[in-house]
């Protein structure tokens, strides 16, 4: 029991750690979102997202996340696919390559992004060079998406390589053996034990693209608002915590619902591993 | 002899510049049950592969019932392969799983279901189709993956080391059920496994592998009291391996002693090695043995003692029911016909694949 206890008191620095920076804010956000200037009760700060604009942001704050979460399950299911069947260090080298602009700050990315679309920046210029028509890309919803996808697709790739290497190569063997051509095999066997790593790489690159305000702003220009844009504005620029707050307890019940999802079908914690 | 099913001509593979089979030929027949049997690495599992469609080898062919299937992929070609460690789909009840390749066959549900209940009634498992593979045994799970792979009626059934993962008493129990299933159904059985009492109480054929090349084809019987070189005679069960002259037809001198055995035709004064199992080796009364020793270790094994006794400058291992205390001095004697002789290898490189066990 003693040893136990003393275990246990290996967790208080992190404990206090996120009573401070987690727990308490959460209570002030559920404050805040829950009252009126005058600090009495009202719920008008969660219903303000019905209002034209903010129903607007929320829409396509959806729309673009879903664009991203789609763009970025096409691109990531055949490289994991092809990682889990690498062996040896090679596949190793590839991870790496995927994770190393990971290890790069995320705003300088996206900026980095910003000055190759820009309407007179990189692409541009060597488009022009080569006498090719100029591309209108920036602040429209494709950069974002564009910004989103390349921000999050190794969030994508890791639990889907988790998991399509945890599929052992005699279970697709078998299935060859039984039978089953190569596209059956892929679709009753190798795609539905792959759903845990497929329910992780959807929330961790759904629940970040649609939260994000970084990315639009620098790459939607100031007309494509996010929510993520708007709570943020709402703090920042308008001060008003309250409905800040509020937006942002609607946002969290997307991420709640999302949590929920990948907790019944990632048992094994596929996306635990970053 | 029954009719030739498989001919494996020439197979040949190497991974990353390792000679894995070098030109490997076998024969396999109608209802024959087949084990390669060999020390990990020695080819066996490869050319099971091979069989199934899972590895293409960089040369030769693979003759089934006359036609080459060498480039067949494992979909289309008529035997089912029983794997390692069950590979069931753990997505799908044990119903499913079995009803996985008919379903492909397009078999009506009539008939699906008929089979998986003749199938789970082979297998001793009668209403398990519902529950998931996760929640069976080990035991349990691999009949399952032999019942998945019955139902298709293949001609030949390929097994990779089915019962490595089980325990002895279940693996000795499967075995049993193994030929009863085979007798059952008449098919065609190929086994891997590195067990050498697995092969010996199962096939009807075993095929000793090394280093990718075919050390003896023959019956249990004829593996075990005929082994062909050194390496077939140590794999095989306990052995006493010993360097001996062929003085001439039916005489063999061992460590110097004479010995009337039953082979002819190695020739005069010719330098061969002898196997004597050590069951074959009798202890009697010094003057009688041909020659004498002294036993310097003994080991009570439950069937019989296991002895080991010094004489003529070789440790002699023995089997025996009758007792016989360290230090005692014993007499050895040989029925010339427990004297298997074997040619000595006859390249360094031949000896290089018999000493490496």
């Amino acid at each position: 029991m003693t040893s136990n206890n003393k275990k246990k008191w290996l967790s208080a620095p992190y404990a206090l750690w996120s009573a401070v920076f987690i727990i308490i804010p959460l209570c002030m956000i559920f404050y805040y979102g829950l009252t009126d200037k005058t600090g009495a009760f009202t719920l008008d700060n969660i219903v303000a997202i019905t209002t034209v604009g903010h129903a607007k942001a929320l829409r396509l704050s959806i729309l673009l996340s879903l664009a991203c979460t789609l763009v970025c399950f096409l691109l990531a299911y055949p490289l994991a696919m092809i990682l889990a069947n690498k062996k040896g260090n090679k596949h190793q080298f590839i991870i790496l390559v995927f994770i190393l602009p990971m290890w790069m700050n995320f705003l300088l990315r996206t900026l980095a992004w910003q000055t190759l679309l820009e309407k007179n920046g990189v692409i541009n210029n060597v488009l022009t060079f080569l006498g090719i028509p100029n591309i209108k890309i920036i602040n429209t919803p494709a950069a974002i998406v564009l910004g989103m996808v390349y921000n999050f697709l190794p969030f994508m790739v890791l639990p889907l390589y988790n998991a399509l290497s945890k599929i052992d190569e005699n279970v697709i063997n078998a299935a060859r053996d039984l039978g089953a051509g190569a596209v059956y095999t892929f679709i009753r066997i190798t795609l539905p034990l792959s759903v845990p790593g497929i329910i992780s790489g959807i929330t961790m690159v759904f629940v970040p693209a649609l939260t994000t305000f970084v990315i639009s702003a620098l790459l939607g220009g100031s007309k494509l608002l996010l929510i993520g844009d708007v709570i943020e504005q709402e703090f920042t620029r308008a001060s008003n915590w309250h409905l800040g707050s509020g937006l942002s307890i609607v946002l969290m019940v997307f991420i709640l619902f999302n949590m929920i999802l990948s907790a019944v079908f990632d048992k094994d914690g596929e996306g635990s591993m970053l | 002899m029954p009719k030739e099913l498989i001919h494996l001509n020439n197979l040949s593979k190497s991974f990353d510049g390792q000679m894995v089979l070098d030109e490997l030929n076998l024969k396999i027949h109608e209802n024959e049950f087949v084990t390669l049997l060999g020390p990990s690495g020695c080819g066996k599992t490869t050319t099971l592969r091979i069989l199934g469609g899972f590895a293409v080898p960089d040369a030769g062919q693979v003759i089934f019932d006359g036609k080459d299937i060498t480039h067949v992929p494992p979909n289309l070609r008529p035997l089912n392969t029983v794997f390692q460690k069950y590979a069931l789909f753990t997505h799908m009840t044990i119903a499913e799983n079995i009803a996985f390749g008919l379903k492909i066959k397009k078999k009506s549900k009539a008939y699906i279901q008929d089979k998986i209940k003749y199938a789970l009634k082979l297998v001793n498992l009668e209403g398990y189709g519902n529950r998931m593979p996760d929640s069976l045994s080990g035991g349990q799970q691999q009949r399952i993956a032999i019942a998945r792979a019955i139902v298709n009626e293949p001609k030949v059934l390929l097994l990779d080391e089915p019962l490595g993962a089980l325990d002895l008493k279940l693996r000795q129990e499967m075995q049993y059920e193994l030929i009863r299933m085979k007798n059952e159904l008449g098919i065609t059985f190929v086994y891997v496994t590195h067990d050498q009492e697995e092969a010996l109480t199962m096939s009807d054929t075993i095929v000793v592998m090394n280093q990718g090349y075919i050390q003896q084809i023959g019956s249990p019987e004829s593996i075990y009291n005929e082994p062909e070189n050194a390496f077939v005679a140590d794999f095989i069960g306990d052995s006493n391996i010993i360097p001996a002259t062929m003085v001439e037809d039916k005489l063999v001198s061992i460590l110097g002693f004479r010995f009337p055995c039953v082979d002819t035709g190695f020739g005069r004064n010719r330098p061969v090695d002898v196997v004597i199992r050590p069951e074959d080796v009798e202890l009697v009364a010094p003057s009688e043995g041909t020659l004498q020793g002294v036993v310097s270790h003994l080991i009570f094994k439950g069937v019989h003692y296991e002895m080991e006794v010094m004489a003529g400058g070789f440790e002699w291992l023995v089997h025996s029911t009758v007792l016989h205390p360290v230090g005692e001095e014993v007499g050895i004697r040989v029925d010339p016909f427990n004297i298997q002789i074997m040619n000595k290898p006859e390249s360094e490189d031949e000896e290089a694949v018999a000493i490496d066990i």
